[in-house]
């Protein structure tokens, strides 16, 4: 029983939430430069991968793919997206304490809830077992 | 006949939120059948990892929902404030991937993970007002 992570996997699930976070940012500045896409100008979506914030957020989330897929391989997906979530916070603490943003009595709770959803799924297992699926599984996959 | 703006901005953020359940329950469903990355790397290397990753049916359809998530999360964005978007997508991705889990990937959504689930929903709603 994998229960227990090791401080390598507990640095995945660090690196999934700073790319997924600081990707987004980048991709909504750049798409912010690039204009509104709609139907009747799905060019601009070809055009947005010139623009070189979408570049660095597009790297970002290459990033954020291999390493959320890494941890996907040894624990389950109900435990690396809310454990993950953390992400949210970076982002609102930074605006906080580097910007200088105000953050309201909602936002600071809509933190507390958060934090407390990451101890709440870290406090349990990682992963759900299951022999006879894994069984079939690695008789089809491999 | 027009649909009214909040009527396509609600389509394309359910849509990117319906690609990204698809995506990555095919992708966790593939991992789980790789079994842990890092045994496969310390026999194989990282380039037998990649191979092993990268020739798994379920990733590959997972990544290419994940793409086409991609492009539309463009879309969504162009469109829609990333205040509304950012959560509403983020909302709908994790109680749908919670309900996904548990039928399509049969992990143990228990009491624990809901809550947790549902806490994040509601905290990411909170932190944008």
């Amino acid at each position: 029983m994998k229960h227990v992570l090791k401080p390598s996997q507990y640095a995945i699930l660090v690196a999934i939430m700073l790319s997924a976070s600081v990707g987004d940012s980048f991709l909504k500045r750049g798409m912010d430069q690039v204009g509104a896409v709609n139907v009747h100008h799905l060019g601009l979506l070809w055009h947005a991968l010139f623009n070189p914030y979408v570049d660095i957020g597009i790297v970002l989330l290459i990033g954020f793919f291999a390493t959320y897929t890494t941890a996907l391989s040894w624990a389950d997906l109900t435990f690396v997206m809310p454990a993950t979530a953390f992400g949210y916070v970076v982002i609102a603490l930074m605006g906080r304490f580097w910007l200088h943003e105000h953050l309201s009595l909602s936002r600071w709770m809509g933190i507390l809830l958060i934090v407390g959803a990451v101890g709440f799924v870290a406090g349990g297992p990682s992963r759900t077992e299951h022999p006879e699926l894994d069984q079939m599984d690695a008789g089809v996959g491999r | 006949m027009t649909l009214s703006p909040m009527v396509h901005v609600w389509s394309a953020i359910l849509f990117v939120a319906v690609l990204a359940v698809i995506g990555e329950v095919m992708i966790a469903s593939g991992m789980r059948q790789l079994g842990d990355l890092d045994d496969i790397r310390a026999s194989r290397g990282l380039g037998g990892t990649i191979a092993a990753v990268l020739t798994n049916a379920r990733f590959v359809i997972g990544a290419l929902c994940m793409a086409l998530n991609f492009f539309s999360m463009l879309f969504a964005l162009s469109i829609a404030n990333l205040s509304l978007a950012g959560p509403a997508i983020a909302a709908l991705t994790y109680v749908g991937n919670a309900v996904a889990a548990k039928f399509f990937l049969r992990e143990r959504v228990d009491r624990r993970r809901w809550l947790a689930t549902m806490c994040v929903v509601v905290g990411v709603v909170l932190l944008t007002r």
